[in-house]
């Protein structure tokens, strides 16, 4: 596992890139630890943190690392707050405050089995990253709203899409796509809303096929120092995302969400 | 250098308990913790004579300059932080406070002998924003209560004592003042402030339906309630609540503090701590810009 600096990183946002409604913000970090696949950051933009609606932002927000490439970390962005409605303001240029890489990221497939990647919405950015990462072919399954959503699969390489609309790939939830793939010579990677985890979660518990779970949560901090980004164990515990996390084992798991 | 109950200590900012893992912490950010650690003494979370999970979640929820937390002190147990945590945290280059807590003065004289016969553990702080048993009200927040717990639970502690003040209660000055009077070494405040947040459809969002208010919303009432219990008491005081920068710790220890503690802007920055220590360096007393 990569460590984090302990200090906040004053970084430039080198470019910004669209896909459908996500925006893909490119940071400059030539100096930066390399993160794991699946690790993620915290991240504030330097400036107008706060004076938003309500007020808000105030706590850094976390992100995965969606890709790291030519000293430059990507994060993929959905404008659905007032953290992530300033962090996608951002252009060329401008500064952000970074904490990572932190937690914990992807452990390779085990003996005998292939990398069966499944994403949902903003949740297919660690998947891209680990994906750029493994050493033999991955398939890709990914699901979406919609056709405009569906643009973010462009992330990731030979993804076969579907949409709860319709509009285009299987019509239908990626779950659908997921049960015929799934056998001894697969284990699974998949992050994406909590629903769709618990369907992948349950669906690889029935067919006995090990999946490793890149799971979020809101927390404050990133670093363990809050407890509040915590999910259910099966022995009756909590664990906390941020360190023992975000990429869990499935079979860890009471259920997600 | 400062002072604070025979502690020599490098300056005067330390963490609010709970509000820093330096386990986790260390595994976040490997040694480079030890070698630049934020605090100038290490306050433990909140530990308890069993084991504790926490609340459910969801356990945070963000406010205009603020957060409200439903944590639930989780806590290994007093067995399992003697055994697991204390000897990772006497690694710390600082000196250790523990902070303890139980709902009866039997539980807290456990948790005060086991944990104030260690050495590693320079004082022990004691959490008194617990619902008493019987009465069912918190054990801080009045004075007779406070004064009752104390009389029986100072006696069986072998190390400085500090006493968490509670701010949710009519008269914290006057609670400070009892403390005092039976044996208190010090004291610190505020906790978090009681508060809420509701869904869509009315309710409670946090796992635990109420939690604590803390962050730049709460400095103002901290540094009312330090100012009020300064005039009250001549024990040191750890002042805490939205500290976030010197000017704001400056202004704590203008209006009585000897130490002043950090918490949610560490969630957000892992050195504020140290920052605000250097910041405070350069703000010499009764110079700080008002700052709210």
């Amino acid at each position: 596992m990569s460590c984090s600096t302990l200090e906040r990183r004053r970084l430039t946002v080198a470019g910004v890139d669209e896909y459908g409604p996500y925006r893909v913000l490119r940071v400059a970090d030539p100096d930066g630890p390399p993160p794991d696949a699946g690790q993620f950051s915290m991240l504030t933009a330097a400036e107008r943190w706060g004076g938003g609606e309500d007020e808000r932002p105030y706590l850094p927000r976390a992100f995965s690392v969606a890709r790291w490439r030519d000293d430059e970390a990507h994060y993929l962005l959905e404008d659905v707050g007032p953290g992530t409605n300033r962090l996608c303001e951002l252009e060329a240029g401008d500064e952000l405050l970074v904490l990572g890489p932190l937690g914990q990221g992807f452990r390779a497939p085990q003996e005998g089995r292939r990398a069966l990647l499944v994403g949902g919405g903003v949740g297919i950015a660690p998947l891209a990253i680990w994906q750029d990462e493994l050493d033999t072919p991955a398939s890709v399954i990914l699901g979406f709203r919609d056709a405009h959503h569906a643009e973010g699969a462009a992330l990731l390489r030979d993804a076969e899409v579907a949409t709860d609309d319709g509009s285009v790939g299987h019509h239908g939830y990626v779950t659908d796509l997921l049960a015929r793939e799934l056998s001894e010579h697969v284990e699974v990677y998949a992050c994406g809303p909590p629903q769709m985890l618990e369907a992948v979660r349950a669906l690889c518990e029935e067919h006995a096929v090990p999946a490793q779970l890149a799971l979020e949560s809101g927390m404050a901090c990133g670093f363990g120092a809050c407890f509040g980004c915590v999910v259910p164990t099966r022995d009756g515990g909590y664990m906390r995302v941020c360190v023992d996390g975000p990429v869990v084992d499935a079979a860890e798991l009471v259920e997600v969400g | 250098m400062t002072d604070f109950l025979g502690l020599e200590l490098d300056h005067p900012v330390v963490n609010g308990s709970g509000t820093f893992d330096a386990i986790a912490a260390r595994r976040a950010f490997g040694d480079a913790l030890l070698e630049r650690f934020p605090f100038s003494a290490f306050v433990s979370k909140t530990i308890t004579r069993e084991p504790r999970a926490g609340n459910p979640p969801p356990r945070l929820w963000e406010t205009p300059a603020g957060l409200i937390n439903s944590i639930g002190l989780p806590n290994k147990g007093l067995h399992g932080y003697l055994e697991h945590d204390l000897p990772d945290l006497a690694r710390l280059p600082v000196p250790l406070i523990t902070n303890v807590m139980g709902s009866t003065a039997a539980e807290v004289i456990e948790l005060v002998e086991a944990v104030g016969a260690r050495d590693e553990v320079s004082a022990i702080e004691l959490n008194v924003s617990c619902p008493n048993v019987k009465t069912g009200l918190d054990i801080g927040s009045d004075p007779a209560s406070l004064a009752a717990f104390m009389r029986e639970v100072r006696p069986h502690a072998a190390k400085p004592l500090i006493v968490k003040l509670t701010p949710n209660t009519a008269d914290v000055a006057a609670v400070a003042e009892a403390a005092e009077a039976e044996g208190a070494d010090a004291v610190s405040l505020i906790n978090t402030l009681r508060a809420m947040a509701l869904t869509a459809s009315g309710e409670p969002w946090l796992g635990g339906r109420t939690g604590g208010l803390s962050g730049p919303a709460v400095f103002a009432v901290a540094l009312a309630q330090v100012a009020a219990v300064a005039r009250r008491v001549s024990v040191p005081i750890v002042g805490m609540g939205g500290i976030r920068s010197g000017s704001h710790a400056r202004n704590m220890l203008d209006a009585g503090a000897t130490l002043v503690a950090v918490g949610t802007e560490t969630f957000r920055e892992p050195l504020a701590g140290a920052r605000i220590a250097a910041e405070l360096r350069e703000t010499p007393a009764n110079s700080a810009q008002p700052v709210a």
